[in-house]
């Protein structure tokens, strides 16, 4: 199954004929995703990439049956387009856009309370489903089908432990990046959720920064309910208080924020804690060997 | 973005929120102008610097003539002010404000902020006005009244009401909710982040008005708030900061010798931590970001060596929107067109890879090229030991 997009996913494209957009949905479609159109207004009935262009969503959606849209329009229009796609039904939206203004996302998280539609981002990398369905901008060529579930607000440090996967021979089921604002649309505990129903995925990794007690509260969660290793790395050990790393929601505003404080709260809470980046890979190995799985490649 | 607190002051009056009478000024003459202009037989001189912790640090001072304003402003002006927030190197005092000291009966505290937990705009109230909310939590948190804003709505009389009960202003719930109503409008028309009223004082006479106040804007929101934009003080800020970011590069000074060249803010903080977890230390936190040109690397480097403590640079790329055959033209252009005499380590990984590495091999310099992230960080706090040896 994996979580979130697989093989049969029809996915569209908003922004479709923008420069970034173009080239992630070639990407994408070399890599087998099911790219069925794309949206860009005022450009409808046009043919991009051989796929027919749409003036809006629900064109889109009525044409093509799509149910996943990856959103590549710059950020001070992100959050219209996000709610463009709620509006017309897509279920699995992903919004690339660095640089959406907190407010916006703030009114939009209230408009989408009590509807169903998954919000991947602002700020992310994208979601990929290795061998199956990739809505985002990462390098596919470094991710393998396999088992481990991984979730992380950065898109870089997601392709490093990637990587370091891969190379021990571990694959991924599903990578989503859920991105590094402060108010985003899923939070780590909801992937986590989705992680422990996939039954394609045996151990899962999160990928936290600095600031906020997301991750601690995912993986309090996690040790109630939550059967399956979770191994949990938070960047930012050298990082000064009260300053901006990057990304809008990376800032120590207490002391709970500090990555160390957050990792000793994960550790005591029963889970594997990794503080050198680079040994991301190997924890997870031990992790999956462990719960009896090997360096397990397609399912 | 931060601004002063006169400018904060500026946008509060500008939303029908009284603030004291006062005027920035630059000058000793200017201040006792203002203070002769203004009236009264009490001044306030308040350096404005982007730093709280400004009256412990002697950057807050009354004066009872116009004289002892000039005095006061004259020490201010050009002096270097340190407090609990600006670090042990202090800051510059370039302008301050003189404003008509005010006759308080009693002080309370006041903020909003844009809350990441709850995901909503949250305002923050406490009877214990004028010290550390910080301090207040810790010891006395059922002293600190929070109340939620629905977006939908907007702040609600009732809740306004709410925290004038529980702050002991019931019988003013009516102003005060006037007030807080529009300061909650000005929080959500100029996209701020955090605006903090602390002291919010009743005035002997029996008036609410804001003593000091702080302000942060969101930074992705500038683009639609062009008067707020202006109000950026550049001296406030770290030049190599203001300078990379005029490049399209994030850069945060630190204290260590490893010059750290990073794309994507999630991995420059984990180069950071693995390099500390060598045994090493940053000299800053860079990341260059998506799009990353051969240009702007050379930018990268250019800024990071204007930092005298740095010994070595470590470049570390997982390019996946990036290219890294550009990042390797990059790093040559900038090692051609600048003297650099510290060791450069490279790590590559991504899109491009073998095509990066092949221009660096190519291109003879003494380029140290690793693996992968642990043997980067490990080359790079082996080169600083080799440095200093």
């Amino acid at each position: 199954m994996s979580v979130f997009v697989d093989r049969d996913s029809k996915v569209i494209v908003q922004g479709f004929t923008g420069q970034h957009a173009t080239f992630h949905a070639e990407e994408s479609m070399r890599f087998g995703t099911r790219v069925v159109g794309g949206v860009t207004p005022g450009k409808g009935g046009m043919t991009h990439l051989g796929l027919p262009v749409f003036n809006s969503v629900a064109e889109a959606v009525e044409e093509t049956g799509a149910t996943v849209s990856g959103i590549f329009v710059p950020p001070a229009i992100a959050t219209d387009s996000l709610l463009e796609a709620v509006e017309a039904g897509i279920q699995i939206a992903v919004i690339i856009a660095d640089g959406v203004p907190v407010q916006d996302m703030v009114r939009t998280k209230r408009y989408l309370a009590g509807r169903s539609t998954t919000i991947i981002g602002p700020n992310s990398p994208g979601i990929i489903t290795p061998g199956a369905c990739k809505v985002g901008i990462m390098p596919s060529h470094i991710y393998l089908p396999g088992r481990v579930g991984v979730v992380s607000r950065s898109g870089t440090l997601n392709y490093e432990a990637v990587s370091q996967m891969t190379a021990l021979g571990l694959g991924q089921s599903t990578c989503v990046g859920i991105g590094g604002d402060p108010v985003n649309g899923t939070d780590f505990k909801t992937v986590l959720q989705a992680f422990e129903n996939d039954d394609d995925t045996d151990v899962v990794v999160m990928i936290g920064e600095i600031g906020g007690q997301q991750e601690v509260e995912a993986a309090a969660w996690a040790s109630q309910y939550m059967a399956k290793p979770l191994v949990c790395f938070i960047a930012g050990m050298s990082a000064p208080r009260g300053r901006r790393m990057g990304h809008a929601g990376a800032v120590i505003a207490g002391d709970a924020d500090t990555a160390t404080a957050k990792l000793d709260a994960i550790e005591a809470l029963g889970h594997r804690v990794v503080r050198n980046p680079a040994e991301i890979g190997d924890t997870v190995l031990r992790a999956a060997k462990e719960a009896g799985q090997g360096p397990a490649t397609a399912s | 973005m931060n601004i002063h607190e006169y400018q904060a002051k500026e946008l509060l009056k500008q939303y029908g929120v009284p603030v004291p009478a006062g005027e920035v000024v630059y000058t000793d003459r200017a201040a006792s102008r203002v203070a002769e202009e203004l009236g009264g037989i009490r001044w306030v001189v308040k350096a404005q610097i982007h730093a709280g912790g400004r009256g412990k640090g002697g950057g807050v001072k009354v004066a009872n003539s116009v004289a002892k304003v000039a005095e006061i402003a004259d020490q201010m002006l050009g002096s270097t002010l340190v407090t609990a927030q600006t670090g042990p190197s202090g800051k510059r005092v370039h302008r301050v404000l003189v404003e008509r000291a005010s006759r308080i009966d009693r002080e309370f505290y006041l903020s909003m902020i844009v809350d990441r937990v709850s995901q909503k705009i949250v305002v923050i109230a406490s009877a214990e006005g004028g010290v550390e909310i910080e301090e207040v939590a810790a010891e006395r948190p059922e002293a600190i009244h929070t109340e939620y804003v629905d977006p939908g709505v907007g702040l609600l009389d009732f809740q306004c009401r709410k925290i004038a009960t529980s702050i002991g202003l019931a019988s003013r719930a009516a102003s005060f909710t006037r007030l807080l109503k529009r300061i909650y409008r000005l929080f959500r028309d100029k996209d701020c982040l955090l605006l903090e009223i602390n002291p919010f004082i009743v005035t002997e006479d029996g008036d609410l008005v804001a003593l000091d106040c702080k302000m942060q804007f969101d930074d992705n929101a500038l683009y639609r708030q062009a008067p707020v934009a202006e109000l950026r003080d550049f001296d406030e800020e770290d030049p190599k900061e203001v300078d990379a970011s005029g490049h399209g590069l994030n850069y945060v000074a630190l204290d260590g010798d490893v010059g750290c060249i990073v794309n994507g803010a999630g991995l420059a903080m984990g180069t950071m931590d693995a390099i500390v977890h060598h045994g090493g230390r940053p000299a800053n936190f860079l990341d260059v970001g998506g799009g990353a040109s051969a240009e702007k690397i050379a930018n990268a480097f250019r800024i990071v060596l204007t930092d005298p403590n740095v010994k070595v640079i470590l470049v570390n790329i997982f390019a996946g929107i990036n290219r890294c055959d550009w990042i390797a033209q990059g790093v040559v252009q900038a090692t051609r067109n600048q003297q650099i005499d510290v060791p450069v380590i490279t790590r590559l990984a991504g899109t491009n890879v073998e095509e990066g590495r092949r221009i660096l091999t190519d291109s003879g310099l003494a380029v140290i090229q690793a693996d992968d992230l642990d043997d980067a960080a490990a080359k790079a706090v082996a080169a600083v030991a080799e440095v200093a040896a």
